[in-house]
């Protein structure tokens, strides 16, 4: 009672109506608010056609490459000699899809130990410091690795592992040399190993936080079942982080797939195939990073151009699988 | 450690040896028989002087004596925070997966102490099962899985056992003609009162002595409350239940026995009856009065 007559009474600022009577009134849209909206729809919608736009101008770039051999048959094409003009982009494909799953193979077993090792077992001040140094090797620049890896481990790794394996299948394995070849310092394997360092670091904190997500309820579930510890991580906590996880391995991989620096400093750059192990070897971004600048017949620059788009789309279709996974496997749908 | 173990040995042993024994005078005694029926009641799981520390000096519950009754309910109620669901989760070691939590005292199930040296906790709470407060169904499995979930920790691989004791488990939670039709559909698609029964459901599967609910219907409907609450009182005639809970009114209908809990101290047990319609502790009186809450 005395609620409503205080705010039926006389408006107490001098002047100011709180209360118009009208649901209608304008009052409350307040000028900054339409000026926010504004500005915020703005810069979403700068954000999508920026990718579009840039998708458009790289095609439009390359579209002399796409007239000049097919969108297949570039492709297929498995030399890429800019001096006689033949350009096929089979080799930087291979080159990227072997390196990039190689590199996840030899990566996610140890990302997903160091992940549950930090969240599961070890004692909080340990897990802060595992935590903290996975996150530091992640911020470390790739052109740095790449440094490391030129002058320390790509010469020791030739001396210690690609010279004795070579000489050894010499003598006793001559039917491997085809596969491994005459060793170099810089080729496939030392780019993969490398890449695999660089990306163990984003698997380990997507998947930390996969796990870090499960509820401490499902946890407990597990335990008061009188489940072991490995019990506990098998049974409840994996399986509630099973799309964190390999969301998050899918990331991994789509940064592999991008990665340029370091792999452009240690693959060798061999511009054909076959591609043997211990040899060298070229990848997308390797091939655009290491000839751009020397580009200067158009069809060179058009087909760097049209490799590029090629990249683009195996990096968005990874993302895009990705979240389909991420949505397939959500617990809502709640897939068996 | 070992004068401590060796006394509390011997106050378990006097327990047993005259478990009516009126009262004590000793502050830390064994717990205080409950009159009329009470006493005849055999002892199914005992705490004598239970201590839950939460880092040095917060007590989640203090010096805690009381039994459990054989194919009994025993609620335990009082306001948030008292230390009751402290107490449920001490009488199967649930705490020692927490960091800084400290246990002292002990418990007992069936007269063997749970806080001994040697004893795996994993084995202790195969006996003394638990439901939460939330329905804590595994979202990736089938109902048929979530079931087997325990057996299957235990090693259970046939089909035919397993199908068994699933269809067993599901029966006793009142669940199983609900789902009998769609036992590979993921237990998240179940109902919320549902999983709770589910869940209630896992944990009979493996056949524990004992099972502590807390606030098992928090999250429930009045309809899946009185769902549960009906289950309980079919399920006490095999296993021994404790349930916490917000809800005196709850306690009133599903428990035999009910503990009043205040800031971390067992205040007072009782018969249900007994203990609503005339508490002896001035605390309870005020409590059930809604002098605090």
């Amino acid at each position: 009672m005395t609620d409503i007559a205080v705010r039926s009474g006389p408006p107490s600022g001098a002047g100011l109506q709180l209360n118009t009577g009208r649901l209608t009134a304008a009052r409350y849209r307040a000028p900054g608010d339409r000026a926010f909206k504004t500005v915020v729809v703005a810069l979403s919608s700068a954000v999508i056609l920026l990718a579009i736009a840039m998708a458009v101008v790289i095609y439009l770039e390359a579209a002399p490459t796409f007239r000049a051999f097919g969108y297949l048959s570039f492709l297929s094409e498995t030399t890429w000699d800019p001096v006689a003009a033949v350009h096929g982009a089979l080799p930087f494909i291979l080159g990227t899809l072997l390196t990039s799953f190689s590199a996840l193979a030899l990566a996610v077993i140890p990302a997903l130990g160091v992940a549950i090792f930090s969240s599961e077992y070890a004692a909080p001040p340990l897990a802060a410091l595992i935590n903290y140094t996975v996150d530091l090797l992640a911020a470390i620049p790739s052109v740095v690795i790449g440094l490391w890896g030129i002058f320390n481990f790509a010469p020791q790794m030739r001396d210690a592992v690609y010279m004795p394996i070579y000489l050894w299948a010499l003598e006793e394995a001559e039917w491997m040399l085809p596969i491994i070849g005459a060793p170099s310092t810089y080729n496939f394997v030392t780019a993969t190993l490398i890449l695999a360092l660089m990306i163990v670091p984003y698997t380990v904190a997507l998947s930390r936080d996969a796990i870090g997500q499960v509820p401490r309820e499902q946890r407990e579930a597990a335990w008061a079942l009188g489940a072991t510890r490995w019990e506990v991580l098998r049974k409840a906590v994996l399986p509630y982080a099973r799309t964190g996880i390999i969301a998050g391995i899918l990331l991994s991989l789509a940064r592999a797939l991008g990665e340029t620096m370091a792999v452009a400093m240690l693959i060798g750059n061999r511009n054909r195939l076959p591609f043997t192990l211990f040899g060298p070897a070229a990848t997308m971004p390797s091939v655009i990073i290491n000839e751009f600048r020397e580009a200067v017949e158009p069809l060179h620059y058009s087909s760097i151009m049209a490799v590029g788009f090629y990249l683009f789309f195996v990096t968005i279709g990874i993302n895009l699988l990705a979240s389909w996974v991420q949505q397939k496997l959500s617990l809502s749908k709640g897939a068996v | 450690m070992s004068t401590l173990e060796r006394s509390t040995e011997q106050k378990q042993a006097e327990w047993y040896a005259n478990p009516a024994g009126g009262r004590s005078e000793q502050p830390a005694g064994p717990p205080e028989p409950l009159e009329n029926a009470a006493a005849q009641v055999p002892v199914r799981m005992s705490a004598e002087g239970l201590t839950v520390r939460y880092g040095v000096s917060t007590f989640g519950i203090r010096d805690v004596t009381m039994a459990l009754y054989d194919r009994k309910v025993t609620a335990l109620i009082g306001p948030s925070g008292c230390g009751k669901s402290t107490f449920l989760r001490a009488l199967n070691r649930m705490h020692d997966l927490g960091r800084d939590i400290e246990v002292t005292g002990d418990a007992f199930l069936d007269g063997e102490s749970i806080y001994a040296p040697g004893v795996d906790p994993v084995v202790v709470r195969r006996r003394v099962g638990m439901v939460f407060q939330k329905p804590t169904p595994f979202p990736t499995k089938s109902i048929y899985e979530n079931v087997c979930a325990g057996l299957r920790l235990v090693g259970m691989r046939k089909r035919s056992l397993l199908d068994e004791a699933v269809e067993k488990a599901l029966t006793s939670a009142a669940l199983w003609d609900e789902v009998k039709d769609r036992l590979r559909s993921p237990g998240g698609s179940l109902s919320g009162g549902q999983q709770q029964r589910l869940c209630i459901a896992r944990a009979l599967a493996v056949e524990p002595e004992v099972l502590l609910m807390d606030e098992p219907t928090s999250s429930l409907d009045p309809n899946a409350t009185m769902r549960i609450e009906q289950l309980i009182t079919q399920l006490k005639r095999q296993v021994t239940i404790v349930i916490v809970t917000h809800n005196m009114q709850q306690a009133r209908r599903v428990s035999d026995y009910t503990a009043f809990f205040y800031l971390g101290e067992m205040v007072e047990q009782a018969d249900t009856h007994e203990l609503f319609t005339a508490p002896k502790e001035s605390r309870t009186q005020e409590y059930l009065h809604g002098t605090f809450s």
